[in-house]
């Protein structure tokens, strides 16, 4: 069990700090529209994702648009619980 | 110092990523500037155009159907309509895709989709019930409608886009209602809530967001 205050490590980095940003605001969204809110170039952005599916803080579906695979995201419950926290331990480090 | 200020940055960067995922933030406050000097234009025609017959716009919105009216060239009105409408958008279209491609932002997504069928169905609704109005002839609530619909499309619309609109779809509501209950000033609010504020909303955008990055 982390302690209340502490930052949590999967959000270290920038993408994933972002991914998680996006999926807390919006439902669904795809592995495109993705890329291109935050800036990345192909690649980088997989690892991220891959991760954060570990910890099963996001939620991926896979689905064909006529014969295109679209992948798509959503945060779950435990992610978007601990991004949460995630914030308001920064805001506490901040003295917010 | 050095952790604080990567905490800043990172709940910054948190910010900026909700924002840019979920609104609607390459509207160029210029196209509402050039939106309301279109408006005013529209306006002046269709004022001059009562002018030039017997009756002004006023004198005619508050006689009654079926009175001895001079002939309203209602087509030529829902022209005028069109074209300030299709001019606002032209313009509108060029200034927010000049805006998206300085931010390095895609302008056609998913945010821009929300907010666009969250302005255009009310909008939509409204200018039918105007042209239904128009044919009968009833032509007193045609400007404060098009004032009211417009506005509750902003307020709905403003949920995807930039939070100010709301204030501007207010504003638009409440000029529509008071057309409404008082007739005949429908042109001189349409001018004001087409036209003027329009100028004013987009001024203070650009000012506040644009001009940095310009």
């Amino acid at each position: 069990m982390k302690g209340f205050n502490q930052l949590n490590k999967a959000f270290e980095s920038r993408v994933r700090l972002g991914v998680m940003s996006i999926l807390m605001v919006n439902d669904w969204v795809n592995y495109k529209d993705m890329k291109e809110t935050l800036g990345l170039t192909d690649g980088n952005l997989a690892s991220h994702i891959s991760s954060l599916e570990k910890l099963e803080y996001i939620e991926v579906r896979k689905q064909f648009i006529g014969k295109k695979p679209l992948t798509s995201y959503s945060a779950t419950k435990l992610g978007k619980l601990e991004f949460k926290k995630h914030i308001d331990a920064l805001e506490k480090l901040l003295g917010r | 110092m050095d952790d604080n200020k990567k905490h800043l940055e990172d709940l910054t960067h948190i910010r900026s990523m909700m924002d840019r995922s979920s609104r609607f933030l390459s509207l160029s406050g210029l196209s509402g500037v050039f939106a309301g000097i279109y408006a005013l234009i529209g306006a002046a025609i269709v004022y001059f155009d009562f002018q030039a017959g017997s009756m002004s716009y006023a004198q005619y919105v508050r006689s009654a159907v079926g009175e001895e009216r001079p002939t309203v060239r209602i087509y030529y009105l829902i022209g005028v309509a069109i074209l300030v409408l299709l001019a606002s958008i032209v313009t509108g279209f060029a200034f927010t895709s000049r805006k998206a491609k300085k931010q390095n932002l895609k302008m056609w997504d998913s945010s821009a989709k929300l907010m666009m069928s969250n302005l255009m169905i009310p909008l939509i609704a409204g200018g039918a019930l105007g042209i239904i109005f128009l044919q009968s002839g009833d032509f007193k609530y045609v400007a404060p409608i098009t004032l009211l619909f417009y506005g509750m499309g902003l307020y709905s619309a403003s949920k995807y886009s930039f939070v100010e609109l709301r204030y501007l779809g207010l504003c638009e509501i409440a000029l529509g209602l008071i057309g409404c209950a008082y007739i005949g000033y429908g042109l001189l609010l349409w001018s004001i809530g087409f036209g003027v504020l329009h100028i004013v909303y987009g001024a203070f955008m650009y000012y506040k967001y644009e001009r940095k990055i310009d």
